[in-house]
């Protein structure tokens, strides 16, 4: 019988690495890894700012990666930089004030490995239904809106003359992404978001023929890569975050190694 | 009543302007071919009529429910996303079935059905993005630059297949070429632009106008493009 954590921990992070699947296609897709780790370091501000108003950690986080998600969309689209600066500052500024807030806020103490690692193995049963609850809406909205994703994805201007909207396609997919960080914080904490993102969308790739296949294919890989990682981590004691994230980038190693040998 | 109308258009990206004082009228059913130097602002020009780009100042009346076809330029399509070319030509949305198969013959794609579509060479790919328009029965064709990397076989069929297609559906033609042969050959109206309209009318027109003239220089009349970095001319060159 495995212990409860454990069942927990393995829930959770299937749970996660299956929202991640589309959402992470997506972000691969349209070259925003980068965006993603803006959006995913801007939890850490999000924290501290939930400690110090005293609201729950995933709303906290919630609001400000939805909030640094449509500056830095903003900031894109006025081309006053290059991409990966505006990215970068971003990123970056988040990451270091959100440090220094949590360390002046009166009162709060901030466990700096869990926030910025994860620590999935202390996921409680509450967390989980919010984390399902959350999953559960991403992948709604993902179906719903799928096909004018794709097409923002493939060319903005063809969606735009096929009659779509682009607002609504920056805004689902950067609100999703914000949602996606405040779900996935607790468990691989903020330097490791894109990761769980990306990692298995990478991995899916080569062997992907259509756009739904890879997210599959990326579902099968995230869940595979949350049980082999979780396994290693109780068996060698190393932290469980960076070993699901390591356990997922062996999958994409031996994904590309099995296209190198087909060819 | 014309399909599209623009008046005084200007686009600013930043403190750039990219257009500005753009006034153009495109009728039901005629070619209209929109060429110029790099960075004339061509595809910027499709783009603001389509309303992919916002305009900062005049404006775009299109008709009621105008059905528009789009083909992007080659370059600008992502290509890191697996995707055969029926499942590209699929995300254009519902169809009954004998309309699709129809516009699958008729640009000659149904072989392509299971290639992925970073795999098709150039002449395959347009005709896979002017299936993609033709499926939406548009009555405005817009084109960008839509026989960009084509060699000259390719390119001669491109414009006989687009010619059949207007013959057969009457849909108004707005393209961006650089092709100035069969521009003079092909289109009803030509626009030439630089930032602003230089000349626009008839090819013959156009053709003999000292605007055409002072973009494409002697060239013009080998009917040969090749751009000019600098404009130093009088009238229509940049500001």
């Amino acid at each position: 019988m495995i212990d409860d954590f454990l069942l927990r921990a393995l829930i959770a992070g299937a749970v996660i690495a299956l929202a991640a699947a589309p959402l992470g296609s997506l972000v691969v897709w349209r070259r925003m890894a980068y965006f993603g780790d803006a959006t995913g370091h801007a939890g850490l501000l999000g924290v501290a700012l939930g400690l110090a108003l005293g609201l729950p950690m995933m709303l906290g986080v919630a609001m400000l990666a939805g909030a640094m998600a449509l500056v830095v969309t903003y900031m894109m689209r006025r081309g006053d930089y290059a991409v990966d600066t505006v990215l970068g500052v971003f990123a970056h500024s988040a990451l270091a004030i959100g440090l220094v807030a949590a360390s002046l806020l009166p009162g709060v103490r901030l466990n700096l490995m869990d926030t910025l690692l994860g620590d999935i193995l202390s996921v409680s049963w509450a967390d989980i239904v919010m984390i399902s609850l959350g999953s559960a809406g991403i992948l709604g909205i993902m179906a719903w809106r799928w096909r004018s994703l794709l097409n923002g994805t493939l060319s903005p201007e063809l969606l735009v003359a096929e009659g779509g909207s682009l607002m609504w396609d920056r805004l689902i997919f950067t609100l999703t992404l914000a949602l996606f960080v405040a779900l996935a914080m607790k468990l691989v904490g903020v330097l490791l978001i894109t990761a769980m993102l990306i990692l298995p969308a990478a991995a899916a790739r080569p062997m992907a023929r259509s756009p739904e296949q890879m997210v599959v294919f990326a579902a099968i890989i995230g869940i595979v890569a949350v049980v082999a990682g979780l396994g290693f981590s109780w068996i060698t004691d190393a932290p469980a975050g960076p070993s699901i994230v390591a356990m997922s980038s062996v999958g994409f190693i031996l994904s590309n190694l099995l296209k190198l040998l087909k060819n | 009543m014309a399909l599209v109308t623009a008046e005084g258009v200007e686009v600013r990206v930043g403190n750039k302007r990219l257009l500005h004082d753009v006034d153009l009228r495109i009728e039901a059913g005629e070619i209209v071919t929109v060429i110029g130097p790099n960075g004339a602002g061509k595809s910027t020009l499709l783009k603001a009529i389509i309303g992919a780009m916002p305009i900062s100042a005049g404006r775009i009346d299109k008709r009621a429910s105008l059905r528009i076809g789009y083909t992007p330029q080659k370059v600008q399509l992502e290509k890191t996303m697996p995707i055969t070319a029926a499942r590209f030509l699929s995300l254009a949305g519902k169809l009954p079935k004998g309309a699709r198969a129809d516009v699958l013959e008729k640009t000659d794609v149904a072989a392509l059905r299971d290639v992925q579509l970073a795999d098709l060479s150039g002449g395959e790919f347009q005709r896979v993005l002017l299936a993609r328009a033709l499926l939406r029965k548009p009555d405005l064709l817009i084109l960008d630059e839509p026989t960009q990397g084509l060699d000259q076989p390719a390119e001669a069929r491109f414009y006989r297949l687009l010619a059949d297609v207007r013959k057969e559906t009457g849909a108004a033609v707005l393209m961006v070429s650089h092709d100035l042969h069969v521009v003079m050959a092909e289109s009803d109206r030509v626009v030439c632009l630089n930032g602003h309209v230089c000349c626009s009318g008839a090819p013959a027109q156009v053709s003999e106008d000292p605007g055409y003239k002072e973009l494409f220089g002697a060239r013009a009349e080998l009917a040969l493009y090749e751009h000019q970095h600098d404009h130093s001319h009088e009238g229509c060159s940049h500001d």
